[in-house]
């Protein structure tokens, strides 16, 4: 009990000092330093953390190998970016439909309590995102959570690009605006205190925040007595069965929260990247994060968190030199050209994993390595004393 | 008359062409031990994945307490291959899940352990305690209901000490010796609070010794819990020392049921396991 008190006390004060750091950093780097690709890479690896964690939840702790996560975050992203598009700008996004949404939920929140209102009408419309995320995996659940291993991995992929599909259909062009991207919506760069000149900047903050609260929201359902039957079941189907939990029902809950979150990282990456186009959300995206789960860990949320940093990093930023001719101070624009960067990135991969082979982290999390290396500490101590005595 | 705890009514498994149980009926009585047994490939797992739901039976019924909990007959494709009898005795199919059945209080252990290896000794008993707990995935995550939550903790960590494996909480389920396994299996099973456990050759593997220790474990856990005993075995000394009465099975088939003294001189149950006359010269 006491150590779990500790345990409790150390992750706050960390979470407390990482959102220091953040909010720190953020008011330092000017837009306009070299810098500044770290508070974008910030914002990028908390969605990307977020929605591996989302995955992890289904592949690592429930066993269930699903690969839909792009097709849950596109939903969550256009319901999110649907119901904050600024009413003035409606007609230009919508130019070749007639709107058929015609809410713009922080506005009319905003208009009625004022700055409040304005977050609470962003705040809703990132849940509502996540709901219809989760709504979707609870109807594609009945058909496909029947199937198991590399059946349920292609049937949710199959249905990721369904789903896809259907977002750019011309038929639906009234709501989702086809194949035309969603633009004008509430992004991160607008989440301000004051304003003008002297507006201090938060979007970094909110970014890591709102991933902060949604993976520990996780970490909580993962450490309950529901977490507990995901992971019997995970270990072994038919004895969690004889322990009386119901397989469907339990399957169809992890599917649904997971989907929740990867439709709650949906809208965050709406709000990170300020346009939203259905052809973004490729199956390739699934695989990014296939890869920041299989890096950080099968089973381990901190293992996602730390990969993903890891993984958003390299290739959007110390990687990028590779492209353009100069790396780590090299100018060689012979051999650093378009493409040199995942070469270098596809053979370090392949190090992590044939020296990690069940990922950094294995299936452990951050305090059990703390720990670990703290008694290997605390072994060397009495050693040297005897060496002296 | 005792009290009825499990009754199978000529419960037919037919896969395909095959017989495996052909119209088994028997009873366990309330408090009672009772054991099946049978030479290899007689049925008699194929009887306790009947009763828990891992299986639908092709014909027959099994109730639990009175009330039916497997009912089924032969339909589809299956109404021509029947080979059993008593087809159109049983009208009504009722099916479950495992899951429903072991909340209606029949608990099991299998044959070859599965434990939940990867997870530590408690979490195995604990994850037994989800199915009764009173919560839902939203009060389960944000801690609404603490007070279910500790009394899943204190139920299962008295169950440990109870069993003698609290020293062993935090250790992987698959470091464990093998006895310990067991053990812990029919811990894990006992924290479902069943009323009836149904235990799949409990002493495979073990040594004289441990078969010993089992036949008390057996019996104490049967006077602590208030448990009816239905087990599957081959280690004859346990069995005919442990039950009250004893089911033979042989192709499917029950061939003697009664005392472990009728059973031990039935000349059926002799020819089944040793072969007929002629045959068991040595």
């Amino acid at each position: 009990m006491e150590n779990k008190r500790i345990q409790n006390l150390t992750s706050v004060v960390f979470l407390l000092a990482l959102f220091a750091l953040v909010i720190f950093l953020e008011q330092v780097i000017k837009p306009t330093d070299t810098m500044a690709m770290l508070l974008t890479v910030t914002k990028k690896s908390a969605v990307y953390a977020l929605v591996a964690v989302s995955m992890n939840l289904l592949n690592g702790f429930t066993g269930l190998f699903s690969l839909g996560q792009a097709g849950f975050m596109l939903m969550g992203a256009y319901t999110y970016a649907i119901f904050t598009i600024e009413s003035e700008r409606r007609d230009s996004v919508y130019y070749y439909f007639d709107q058929v949404v015609n809410v713009s939920l922080p506005e009319t929140l905003g208009g009625a309590l004022g700055s409040v209102g304005w977050l609470v009408g962003v705040l809703l419309a990132i849940i509502l995102g996540g709901l219809v995320a989760a709504g979707v995996a609870y109807l594609i659940g009945f058909p496909v959570l029947r199937l198991k291993s590399d059946y349920l991995a292609i049937a949710t992929l199959g249905f990721a690009e369904i789903i896809r599909a259907i977002f750019q259909w011309r038929m639906l062009g009234p709501v989702t605006n086809a194949a035309n991207p969603l633009k004008s919506y509430v992004r991160l760069s607008d989440f301000k205190i004051g304003t003008g000149d002297a507006a201090i900047n938060i979007s970094t903050f909110v970014a890591v925040l709102l991933a902060v609260v949604c993976i520990g929201i996780i970490v909580m359902l993962i450490n309950s007595s529901y977490g507990r039957a995901f992971k019997a079941i995970r270990e072994d189907e038919v004895a969690a069965e004889a322990m009386g939990i119901n397989l469907y029902k339990h399957k169809q809950i992890a599917f649904c929260i997971s989907s929740f979150f990867a439709g709650v990282g949906g809208a965050m990456l709406a709000m990170f990247a300020n346009t939203v186009q259905a052809n973004n959300f490729k199956s390739n995206m699934t695989f990014e994060i296939l890869l920041i789960v299989v890096l950080g860990g099968i089973g381990s949320v901190s293992g996602s968190c730390i990969a993903a940093v890891f993984f958003i990093f390299a290739s959007e930023w110390w990687l990028r030199g590779l492209d353009s001719g100069r790396f780590l101070g090299i100018f060689a624009p012979g051999i650093f050209r378009n493409g040199f960067r995942l070469v270098i990135f596809s053979v370090g991969i392949m190090l992590v994993i044939l020296f990690f082979r069940r990922g950094l982290m294995g299936d452990k999390e951050l305090p059990y390595y703390v720990k670990w290396i703290k008694d290997k500490l605390t072994t060397q101590k009495p050693k040297a004393g005897e060496a002296n005595g | 008359m005792a009290e009825n705890v499990l009754r199978l009514e000529d419960v037919t498994m037919q896969f395909g062409g095959v017989v495996a149980l052909d119209n088994f009926s028997m009873e366990v009585n309330k408090d009672e031990i009772v054991a099946l047994i049978g030479p290899n490939g007689a049925g008699k797992t194929t009887a306790f994945n009947c009763i828990t739901g891992v299986y639908e039976p092709t014909n027959g019924r099994v109730s639990l307490h009175g009330e039916v909990i497997v009912e089924n007959h032969p339909q589809g494709k299956m109404k021509a291959l029947y080979k059993g009898e008593n087809d159109g005795k049983y009208t009504n199919v009722v099916s479950h899940t495992p899951d429903r059945i072991t909340y209606r209080g029949i608990a099991r252990t299998f044959q070859n352990i599965r434990l939940f290896k990867a997870l530590t000794v408690y979490e195995n008993v604990l994850i037994a305690k989800h199915m009764r707990a009173r919560q839902n995935v939203f009060s389960a995550t944000f801690r609404l209901n603490a007070k279910e939550e500790r009394r899943m903790r204190d139920e299962a960590m008295a169950l440990l000490e109870e069993q003698n494996l609290v020293h062993l909480k935090d250790s992987i389920a698959s470091s464990l010796p093998y006895g310990l396994q067991r053990r812990l299996e029919i811990a894990r099973a006992l924290a479902t609070e069943p009323s009836i456990i149904l235990l799949d050759e409990p002493a495979a593997g073990m040594n004289p010794q441990e078969t010993m220790e089992l036949t008390s474990f057996i019996r104490q856990i049967r006077e602590e819990y208030k448990l009816t005993v239905f087990m599957i075995e081959h280690h004859m000394d346990l069995v005919m020392k442990i039950s009250d009465r004893i089911y033979v099975l042989d192709f499917g088939k029950q061939i003697s049921h009664g005392t472990p003294s009728e059973v031990q001189n039935d000349q059926k149950v002799i020819d089944a396991y040793l072969g007929v006359v002629e045959d068991a010269e040595d």
